[in-house]
This record gives structure tokens, sequence and C-alpha cells, in this order.
């Protein structure tokens, strides 16, 4: 079964995406940006950046990160990407796509979390002053995620908030692969995989 | 600890481990001291009269294209509100990246021997109870005091903390606020110097 939907540039979605499906986003234009929260179907757990990156040791998202939620689980795994720098440290513009979005599910401006900026990258100086950087996501660049567990998820195509750039829309597509293999992990990576795997998935 | 919103002037210890909840109206200084140097002080901010416009750490990077927090930084809220100011700080750089630890991503990052350690989420829970704060109103916070460096190539790591005894942060807040702290207990890591211990509160208002 797959499923694709084209989002526009500055537009918003969500969908439910069922543990063991793969969701790949591919940028339909240059410098394409998709914010994405997530959150567990029990509609209370999500994403957590900062557990996410710490627990990796990482400032970036890339490929053969776990993304983990508030609760130390496991919510989806970065397959694979055409970039090794997704933005997860400034956020979606309070624009307010995605909280229309979360407000069709029932959810709030508590839920507002932070987000992955997918397709941008924001450099970071030596003395950790943050720059965007024009040009880093052309089309066809494409990212993979896996989720571990049955999750919602949203995501805006709204330019980066720190683009003066067009944006360009994003296509997603949901798809039941017959078997995914982890790719390789760190060792809390695959703490919160297993955990997830016996207690949820 | 609990100060309430009619307490006028603040000094108080707050003991490692241990949390707080404090009202600080507009136009009041709050002072954290960290009084043994490397401590974490894991810090939340909200809108006294609206919860729901809170502290917003990667709002309040990206309007100021700073990773790191110090003097002149402005703490905004989701809705890009200003809550506070720091106004002055002796230590030289605060972390908003790194967030709190919970028991649940103790285990994910130092074994599953850790799950029943005291941990900052759950001293949030307990003292933002009364004030309607639960686990949704939980999002991702300052940690006064902590040494955080995020590398131009992305990296990101915890060292031992900048800080010093009888360093401080002094804030002053923009609106009438709720100041969430969890004096963190984390003795898994160096960020408290492998050992917690107590801060002080200062407020003048
Ligand atoms: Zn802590």
């Amino acid at each position: 079964m797959s499923h694709t939907h084209e989002l526009p540039a500055a537009a918003a979605w969500s969908a439910p995406v069922r543990a063991g499906r793969t969701v790949r986003l591919t940028a339909l234009g240059d410098n394409a940006n998709a914010s994405v929260l997530i959150v567990g179907a029990d509609r209370l757990d999500r994403l957590n950046i900062p557990d996410t990156l710490k627990s990796q040791m990482s400032a970036r998202i890339k490929p053969g990160m776990v993304l983990m939620s508030d609760r130390g689980q496991a919510l989806a795994t970065v397959l694979d990407s055409t970039l090794d720098w997704h933005d997860c440290l400034t956020g979606a513009l309070p624009g307010r796509l995605l909280l229309l979005e979360l407000t069709k599910h029932g959810f709030g401006e508590a839920d507002l979390h932070g987000c992955i900026n997918f397709f941008s990258k924001v450099a970071v100086s030596d003395s950790a002053s943050l720059e965007f950087v024009p040009g880093h996501a052309t089309a066809g660049d494409s990212v993979t995620l896996r989720a571990d567990q049955d999750l919602l998820i949203f995501i805006s195509t709204t330019p980066h908030a720190l683009s003066d750039l067009p944006g360009a829309g994003v296509a997603v597509q949901i798809e039941t692969p017959e078997h995914t293999e982890d790719p390789e992990l760190r060792e809390e990576a695959q703490r919160a995989l297993r955990l997830t795997r016996e207690l949820i998935a | 600890m609990t100060v309430t919103a009619t307490t006028v002037g603040l000094d108080t210890v707050v003991d490692a481990g241990d949390g707080a909840l404090v009202t600080v109206p507009a136009g009041g200084r709050l002072r954290i001291v960290d009084l043994y140097g490397n401590q974490a002080v894991d810090t939340l901010f909200y809108d006294a009269h609206d919860i729901d416009n809170r502290y917003s750490a990667f709002d309040t990077i990206r309007e100021q294209r700073a990773v790191f927090l110090t003097t002149g930084s402005r703490l905004l809220s989701t809705r890009l509100d200003e809550l506070a100011v720091i106004t002055d700080d002796t230590c030289g750089r605060h972390d908003t990246v790194g967030g709190a630890c919970s028991q649940e991503s103790n285990v994910i990052r130092y074994g599953e021997s850790t799950r029943h350690q005291h941990a900052c989420r759950q001293t949030f829970l307990r003292y933002g109870a009364q004030a309607g704060i639960g686990q949704r109103q939980l999002t991702h916070n300052i940690n006064f005091f902590m040494n955080v460096p995020v590398t131009p190539d992305g990296g990101l790591t915890f060292e031992d903390g900048l800080s010093a005894p009888g360093k401080y942060v002094e804030l002053t807040a923009s609106r009438d606020l709720l100041v969430l702290i969890s004096n963190c207990p984390q003795i898994n890591n160096p960020c408290n110097g492998w050992n917690p211990t107590p801060i002080q509160l200062l407020g003048w208002w």
C-alpha cells in the first residue's frame, strides 16, 4: 500500500502513520522546507528534540538517528536522506499553519513543541551564532523516516523562518515496506528502539 | 519550596534536587545564584495569566540567532512575546538546547539502572501542578549555568560547567511570570560536576 500527497509551498497537512510504515519526504523544488511535529498515537507523547539530540550527541538531524519522545520512546527512525543536515534548533515560524493543523486533531498551543525543519540548514559558528544556509536543498532531495510506533505527523511547508527565498512544495509518500533494516545506530538509539518494540510497537 | 504571589521580595535556598514555583511580577528582578558552582538550574517561564503563553527555546534561539543565552538575551514565548530579559550574568552563557532530564531519558542515556533516580521533569510536574502546569505544558527549558557546546559541524556535547561558586544570573520580568525551577538532581553527567548542590533565589519587587 502506498499513499502520496503533494503539499504546495506554504501549506500544512497531517496524517496518521502506522508503526512499520515509511514516510518519504521529497523536495519538489529548490529551498523546500518541511517543518514536522510528531505525536505518538496516545496523543500525549511527542517528539522531544532535546532528548533526541543529547542522547545522540548531535545538534542536527541526520540519517541513522532515532527521533525520541518525551517518554523515552522511539517515534521514528531516519533511515536515509540525501542530506546529512536537517535543522532542529530554530523551530517553526509562529505562523500558525502548524497550529491550525494541530487544532483539527484537538490539540492546541500547549502542543507546539520543538520541530524538525527538514531540508533546511542553519549553520552554527564557533561563537555559536546562527546563520541560515541558502541553497542547502534542491529539487529531488529526500529523507525517509520509519514509524516505530503508531504516529500522528504534522507537516508545514512554510519557508524556513530565517530564509528570505521563496519556498517549495514537498511530496509525502507513505508506504508499507516489505522489510526495513535498522541503520547503524548509537547504543542509546538502539535502547530506545528496543524498549519501544517491547512495549508498544 | 513554594512562594506565593503575595511574597514581596525573595531570599531562599533551593536544595539540590528540589524545585520551586515562583511568581515574579512585571518589572521584578529574579537572581539565581549558583552557590557552590557547576549546578544546572532547569527553568521554565510562563505568562502568569495564560500558561499557554510560555517560554519557547527555539523561538528564542532563532529570533536572536544565538544558541546560548547571556546578558541581553530576551526570553520569548511561542507567541513571540517577551517574557523576561537577562539583565545580569556573571557566568557568561547558559544552555537552552539540552532540555531537562527525565527518568525516561536517563534510561535511554545511562541505562535501565537509572530509571528510578530522581529527575527534573518529575520536579517540574510536582511544583507545576499547583498552577495547572502538567505534562503537556512542559516544554524545552533553559539550563542556567549549564555548558552544552554546539559545534560548527553540528555536534553536541555536555561539558564541565563554566560556572563557579557565587556566580549568578539575573532576570527582569517583562510581564507577570510564573517561574518553574528544578534544581537538577542529575548525577550521571558532568553538568552538575557529578554532585548536585543547592542554589539561592533572590528577588526584588
Ligand atoms: Zn535535570
